[in-house]
């Protein structure tokens, strides 16, 4: 099978401060992944890494079999950034439509786009409303709705429900598992809320720089006999120590 | 494509920011009028004594706001003057013209002088283009104007070549802190790192920035010259067009020096502080102070400045007259400062994406 991301050895440091050490990734089409550990535990330097935003200083990132950075993967990948990346003077339209006509879309495709995403994160009604006036959570939403705009076939989603109400988080994540479902999608996401963990195929548990397990929830959960998987985290982080 | 649509929504923010709007667009004029009720005092038209001239240029120069009063047979021009109570003298004899100019307010008898050697130039050139008279040979400049003054000399000038100075000045200021607050909040609301996680190419960013805020500035500076010729009655002795393209590549400069400064400051407060360490400075070495009475070293500064040679090149065309091939020199050197801080930018970016 071929991984549509792959991250192999990678390592990373600020200064003296190391970051990430020695860290090995990979994805398959039709997954969801999650990235889960505590803040500052390294997920969003992962993330800006498969994105080709930061540069490895070891080892190499790999997108659909290209290696990154390579500006026509990116085509590709959707990317929603940990904090709201929006213009606050245009409205939610305007910003849909200059992020679509970065991408390879026709006129059609992208009027197409913007009405079903603005759908999908329930954003209809506010569309033309300047982004300064939305609520946290209408950005959070705006953010993911831009992340999907060019219906790429790798998602990578960095803290994507952060703010949201639980109706609509249950909505986007019924949502999420239909595009890997359906569209077969890879899905990434980082997140340190562990009910949301549960609904991943995959997860790797990240701390302070390394992936410390691996694994779907419930071999985790087998693995370390335990009930949750806050059991796993605190076991496994037990275990490095 | 990915350009157009990069400069569609900055023009788009700036259209939706009032107050950058006003700042753009009509500082510069409260500024120009402020300076030219503070400098011209007056408004009265300058009384010109006129000797052997033709029906024409009399008619020309009583258009361009001067009181011509003719006489003949002067044979003491400076007695003339003081007895008439004359601002200058115009003497023609058929190609030698001979200015003579009070000169008590160095302001009035500039803005006549300018006034003066516009209309006869302008009166030669439509002399050689209806092809009437064989004074083709004649250089087609106010050169022939001999002027001579009652007092001082022709260095007292001030509002007239500051005015110029003054024009550069504000696209230059005013597009180097907008451009450079523009990519600053760009950089700072993250929408700049957002932005390179999409296929778009550094070198794309930089041009739409450039061409974005580029028509902002050539909007601003026609809207600047057409005030500065029409309602402030500043004389232009050269072509406006020329004027407006070496305002536009000064605008070039201030963007991408802006864009480039923007990299080292981390909040608008801190593109501020740039003014007095990068815009005042320019403002001393733009001719202001003569750059000739500065010790060597001074002056070799002077010739780092981009905008000593924007300077230069505006004084050349508004207050001397000079075309296209006189300014060229300085045009080139401003392009080549453009150049380097364009480079430097797409270098400034790499930090974030390698492509
Ligand atoms: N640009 C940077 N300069 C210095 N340190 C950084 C930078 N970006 C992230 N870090 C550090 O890297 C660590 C991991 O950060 P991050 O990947 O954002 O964690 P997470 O997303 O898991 O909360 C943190 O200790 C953070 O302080
Ligand atoms: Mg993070």
């Amino acid at each position: 099978m071929e991984h549509t991301v792959s991250i192999q050895g990678v390592s990373k440091s600020y200064g003296k401060h190391v970051v990430l050490e020695d860290i090995d990734f990979s994805s398959e089409a039709g997954q969801i992944y999650g990235l889960i550990g505590p803040s500052g535990a390294g997920k969003t330097t992962i993330v800006k890494m498969i994105v080709g935003m930061d540069v490895p200083e070891k080892g190499t990132v790999f997108l659909l079999n290209k290696k990154m950075p390579n500006l026509d993967i990116l085509q590709q990948i959707g990317y929603m950034a940990q904090s709201d990346a929006l213009y606050s003077a245009l409205t939610g339209k305007e910003n849909l439509q200059f992020f679509a006509s970065l991408y390879k879309l026709n006129k059609a495709e992208r009027a197409e786009r913007i009405e079903y995403t603005s759908k999908l994160v329930n954003l209809t009604s506010e569309l033309n409303k300047k982004v300064s006036n939305y609520s946290g959570g209408m950005k959070r939403r705006l953010s993911l709705a831009i992340a999907l705009i060019q219906n790429p076939k790798v998602l990578i989603l960095d803290e994507p429900t952060v703010g949201i109400d639980p109706q609509l988080r249950v909505s986007i994540w019924n949502e999420l598992l239909r595009l890997k479902n359906e569209e077969d999608k890879t899905i990434i996401v980082t997140t340190h809320v562990m009910d949301e963990a549960e609904k991943c195929d995959h997860i790797s548990m990240v701390r302070e720089g390394s992936i410390i397990a691996n694994g779907t929830p419930s071999q985790l959960k087998e693995q370390y006999s335990v009930e949750t998987l806050d059991g796993v985290f605190l076991h496994a982080g037990g275990e490095m120590k | 494509m990915r350009i157009i649509a990069l400069i569609k929504r900055i023009l788009l923010q700036i259209v939706r920011d009032k107050r950058t709007l006003a700042l753009l667009f009509i500082a510069p004029l409260l500024v120009l009028t402020l300076m030219n009720l503070v400098f011209n005092g007056e408004t009265v038209d300058p009384v010109l004594g006129i000797e052997n001239s033709s029906e024409q240029t009399i008619d020309m120069l009583k258009d361009a706001d001067i009181n011509v009063k003719e006489y003949n047979n002067v044979s003491d021009v400076e007695n003339a003057i003081h007895k008439n109570n004359l601002d200058g003298f115009l003497q023609i004899h058929d190609e030698d013209q001979r200015l003579t100019l009070l000169n008590d307010d160095p302001g009035v008898s500039k803005s006549l002088e300018m006034k003066v050697k516009s209309v006869l130039n302008k009166e030669v050139q439509l002399q050689m283009m209806s092809g009437k008279n064989a004074l083709k040979e004649k250089p087609n400049s106010q050169d022939s104007v001999e002027t001579s003054y009652v007092y001082g000399s022709s260095d007292t000038e001030f509002f007239d070549t500051f005015s110029p100075i003054l024009v550069g000045f504000f696209v230059f200021f005013f597009v180097f802190l907008i451009s450079g607050i523009g990519l600053l909040n760009e950089r700072t609301t993250g929408t700049l790192e957002r932005l390179l996680a999409t296929p778009i190419k550094r070198g794309e960013i930089i041009a739409a920035y450039l061409i974005g805020y580029g028509l902002l500035a050539l909007l601003q500076t026609i809207l600047v010259v057409v005030y500065s010729i029409n309602v402030l009655d500043l004389t232009i002795v050269g072509s406006v067009w020329n004027v407006i393209l070496i305002n536009v590549v000064v605008a070039l400069v201030a963007l991408s020096l802006g864009m480039l400064l923007s990299t080292f400051a981390s909040s608008e407060f801190q593109m501020v502080q740039f003014i007095p360490l990068v815009i005042v400075p320019q403002i001393f070495f733009s001719g202001i102070f003569s750059i000739d009475g500065m010790a060597g070293w001074l002056q070799f500064i002077a010739k780092l400045m981009p905008f000593y040679y924007a300077a230069d090149a505006l004084k050349g065309v508004m207050y001397k007259g000079f075309n296209f091939s006189d300014i060229s020199g300085d045009l080139y050197i401003l392009l080549a400062f453009a150049a380097v801080f364009i480079v430097l930018n797409l270098f400034a970016l790499k930090r974030y994406r390698k492509l």
